[in-house]
């Protein structure tokens, strides 16, 4: 055992020096895997980590919710629809909700004004999102103007902020009563923005929403269900315009990698010449090229992986935050909550690390397996 | 010691891979600690969503259809034609709403 050790220690420290040698060449291609891995681990650990917020924050959003739809757009809910809903079996309540969009020309952002279901603010006052406080610098006691619907201002005192912890649902959100929010946007008694229903029981949701359709067929019922699904085909399905980038970098890796694979530069097959002829065999050579594959990649992948959950969980992901914000002026700002999942680490490295290894192995294979005169003298 | 020594490669590339993979699984260990804090903190956010009746993330909110992806008509984001392409920068992470399977 103490022998064989030794002789892949021996081998390793070959494969350490033939490394230095080549200092600059090897550094540049340890960069780049190292951003390749870099980059790679960010997106999926991001859009894991959003995905996962989204899931969970959703947990507790309603469980339906029923929209009018007229002329296939979505319109104001009268309130017998309400009651209509409610006499169905396997509805446990139904809530009209009220809610609807403002844009506000200070910052040039579209607000979201809503009636909480409990809690609300008094007459006259409001509860803001933090970051469209922080935005328009305001603080509890100070005077919010918006315009209403008939272009009037409407003054409201801001009475709290709501918790800066929960900015990624309450960024713009602006919380009021029934009374105000029916004035400012003119909206008559016994109508609402739509309907939230809870059902008795959960597993027979679709059911229930089912029931929906066919006493009020001019609706549309979004599930829960449906509300987790579109954040996950935010997140999952598009991994948005970061993997766009990547691609791009993914394709010269590849091209480096290729060109290693293509073959071995004549200075590397005349080492392996002089190294076959002071008496090392084929299994000697493949041993040490296979050693500087897995350091160089084995480094790589573990110093990628780790700036990578740096970047994603201690940083904030800066590097995505320019394509999540797009044109969004209220953009929250939220730390993701990390999951150590070993299958996509195992995966993750599977895709970088052994491709690489492969591709170094194959050049050297045919150069070792050659005669060490006819390697040398080439 | 004379094991690890940096003097031969081997030991340094040891040393190396020891180094890498001990920040590796520091900041592992650290997202256990981490996890409880931000599972405390997301509380409030779901203490929010469950007292407003929210159904969306406040990511996107440049365009209606956007602010609410989950409740926008359907093809809102692609008003022209469904695949078509889209104003906001937003639109390039929210596909054509799907029929439910």
């Amino acid at each position: 055992m103490n022998t064989w050790i030794e002789r892949q220690r021996g081998l390793l420290d070959t494969t350490v020096a033939n490394l230095r040698r080549r200092k600059a060449r090897n550094l540049g291609l340890f960069m780049a895997y190292v951003l390749l891995v870099f980059l790679l681990a960010s997106v999926v650990l991001f859009g894991d980590g959003m995905r996962r917020e989204a899931r969970l924050l959703l947990e507790v959003a309603p469980e339906l919710v029923v929209q009018r739809l007229t002329a296939g757009r979505h319109d104001l809910m009268p309130a017998q629809w309400l009651e209509r809903i409610a006499g169905l079996r396997g509805v446990a309540a139904v809530e009209g909700r009220l809610w609807g969009y403002h844009h506000d020309a200070a910052v040039g952002a579209n607000l979201t004004l809503q009636v909480p279901k409990e809690a609300a603010p008094a007459a006259g006052r409001v509860h803001l999102g933090a970051t469209l406080a922080r935005l328009r610098g305001l603080a509890p006691g100070d005077v919010l103007s918006l315009r209403d619907h008939a272009g009037q201002p409407h003054a409201f005192v801001v009475e709290a902020l709501l918790d800066s912890r929960s900015e990624l649902v309450s960024a713009d959100l602006v919380l009021l009563c029934e009374a105000d929010f029916r004035a400012f946007f003119g909206i008559g008694a016994g109508l609402y923005t739509d309907a939230a229903l809870r059902v008795v029981n959960p597993l027979e949701t679709r059911t229930v929403a089912e029931k929906v359709l066919a006493r009020l067929p001019a609706t549309r019922v979004i599930s829960r269900e449906e509300m987790r699904r579109t954040y996950d085909a935010v997140f999952n399905w598009r991994q948005g315009l970061p993997l766009m980038v990547l691609s791009v970098l993914l394709a010269a890796f590849a091209l480096l990698a290729w060109d290693k694979a293509s073959g071995l530069s004549a200075e590397e097959r005349r080492e392996i010449g002089i190294l076959k002829a002071l008496g090392w065999d084929s299994g000697d050579v493949l041993a040490m090229k296979l050693w500087e594959g897995a350091l160089l990649s084995v480094l790589a992948f573990l110093l990628g992986y780790t700036l990578a959950w740096l970047h994603v969980y201690y940083a904030g992901a800066p590097l995505f935050e320019p394509v999540l914000k797009g044109w969004s002026v209220l953009y929250p700002r939220f730390a993701l909550a990390p999951e150590v999942d070993i299958s996509r680490i195992v995966s993750l490295a599977l895709l970088t690390v052994l491709p690489y290894v492969a591709a170094t192995l194959v050049p050297v294979w045919r150069a070792a397996t050659l005669d060490p005169d006819e390697v040398m003298r080439e | 010691m004379a094991l690890f020594s940096a003097r031969r490669g081997s030991g340094l590339a040891a040393w190396l891979l020891a180094g890498s993979l001990a920040c590796l699984l520091l900041v592992l260990v650290d997202a256990s600690r981490m996890a409880e804090e931000r599972t405390r903190e997301r509380a409030h956010g779901r203490a929010l969503v469950a007292r407003v009746g929210l159904t969306d993330l406040a990511l996107f909110n440049e365009a209606r259809y956007t602010r609410h992806l989950s409740q926008a008509d359907r093809h809102a984001a692609f008003q022209d034609h469904p695949g078509a392409l889209e104003h906001f920068p937003a639109g390039s992470l929210a596909g054509p709403a799907r029929p439910s399977p």
